[in-house]
């Protein structure tokens, strides 16, 4: 594919990503929205951010993986308990890359 | 437990300063997930200014890296814009979440605010929103310094992309499923809250394993969150 459709391409995937991102937030954010449909709205982060990050953690390579080597369902847990008990946002963050690192290091 | 899994706001703090440091998660997780987007695209026939184009004009991590793939497979571009859509189609629900929280804003904000929305961005935003922090100063510093990583990133992997075969981040690619972790944690408001993140973890899931590769994030949270719904009005019938 030459340079110029490559570039036509982007500006095709540039508009598919906007429009979608743009609409809802342009369109709702004024208005006053019916009881139930605020409440659907709320449930939206914990239900998406749930639903991107599982299946990362469960099936890394797409299919489940509960055995050690899938470090990173078992980082998960440290992860987890230190954002839980020290209320770390960076604790946290910090806690998972480090015992990735290590799980790295000593089980593959 | 919401508040505190976000970072304490410090008073003394400049908004600019307080957005840096909220989003340095998301920028030691996409440096490198760009650096291999720039790497692959460079590899896949696109011109180093495409590569750098489609990190500022398109924005959105996996869906560059689906298309790059394409790209190298010579999909047709109707192919590459159509999974870009499909992809990407989640965010329309994410728009609409933050929707409540943005009244005060003008349309040019708001059209501004979207276009560098993405999972991560999300992700801080709406646990910032959640607790009334909505100034634009700060949102917007947290979204360009995110980009900024985005097309760093991606420079590096194309300056890069000669010596370098192979991305295996010591540990760096796992600051956003953390990042996730803490947010999630952060989101788990009520009971009601922790069920609907249970049912949209599992059925995303097991609808990624039965082959929805490109919707089951979207189909999982919009099956979940009414799902949350019914249990709300149930709850609330019963005990009325």
């Amino acid at each position: 594919m030459d340079q110029e459709t490559i570039f036509l391409t982007i500006l095709g995937m540039m508009a598919v990503t906007y429009i979608p991102r743009a609409l809802p937030v342009l369109a709702l954010a004024r208005r006053t929205l019916p009881e139930p449909v605020i409440r659907w709205l709320g449930f939206i982060p914990v239900a998406v951010l749930s639903a991107m990050l599982v299946p990362s953690l469960l099936a890394p390579e797409k299919i489940l993986d509960f055995s050690l080597r899938n470090i990173f369902l078992w980082a998960a847990v440290p992860t987890f308990l230190v954002c839980w008990k020290t209320r770390s946002f960076v604790g946290a963050v910090v806690t998972g890359m480090g015992c990735v690192a290590l799980g790295r290091l000593f089980l593959t | 437990m919401n508040s505190a899994t976000l970072p304490a706001a410090n008073r003394t703090e400049s908004p600019l300063a307080s957005a840096f440091r909220q989003a340095l998660p998301i920028i030691l997780g996409y440096v490198p997930v760009g650096f291999a987007y720039g790497v692959l695209a460079q590899k896949s026939g696109l011109s180093g200014i495409n590569t750098v184009l489609m990190s500022v004009l398109v924005f959105a991590g996996s869906a560059q890296l689906i298309a790059v793939g394409l790209f190298a497979a010579a999909a047709s571009p109707l192919t590459i814009v159509a999974t870009t859509f499909i992809v990407n189609l989640r965010h329309l629900l994410m728009s609409a979440a933050l929707a409540p929280y943005l009244r005060k804003w003008s349309k040019p904000q708001l059209a501004l605010f979207s276009y560098e929305m993405t999972d991560e961005t999300f992700a801080l935003h709406a646990g910032r929103f959640a607790k009334g922090e909505t100034a634009p100063l700060e949102t917007f510093g947290i979204n360009v310094i995110a980009q900024s990583a985005w097309v760093g990133g991606t420079v590096l992997g194309l300056a890069a992309s000669t010596l370098i075969t192979d991305v295996k981040p010591i540990g760096l690619d796992y600051a956003l499923p953390a990042m996730f972790i803490a947010l999630l944690l952060g989101q788990l408001k009520s009971r009601l809250h922790l069920l609907v993140a249970v049912t949209a973890g599992a059925l995303s899931t097991v609808l990624m394993l039965a082959g929805l590769s490109q919707s089951h994030v979207l189909a999982a949270t919009i099956l979940a969150a009414t799902l949350g719904l019914g249990a709300h009005a149930w709850t609330k019938r019963r005990s009325s």
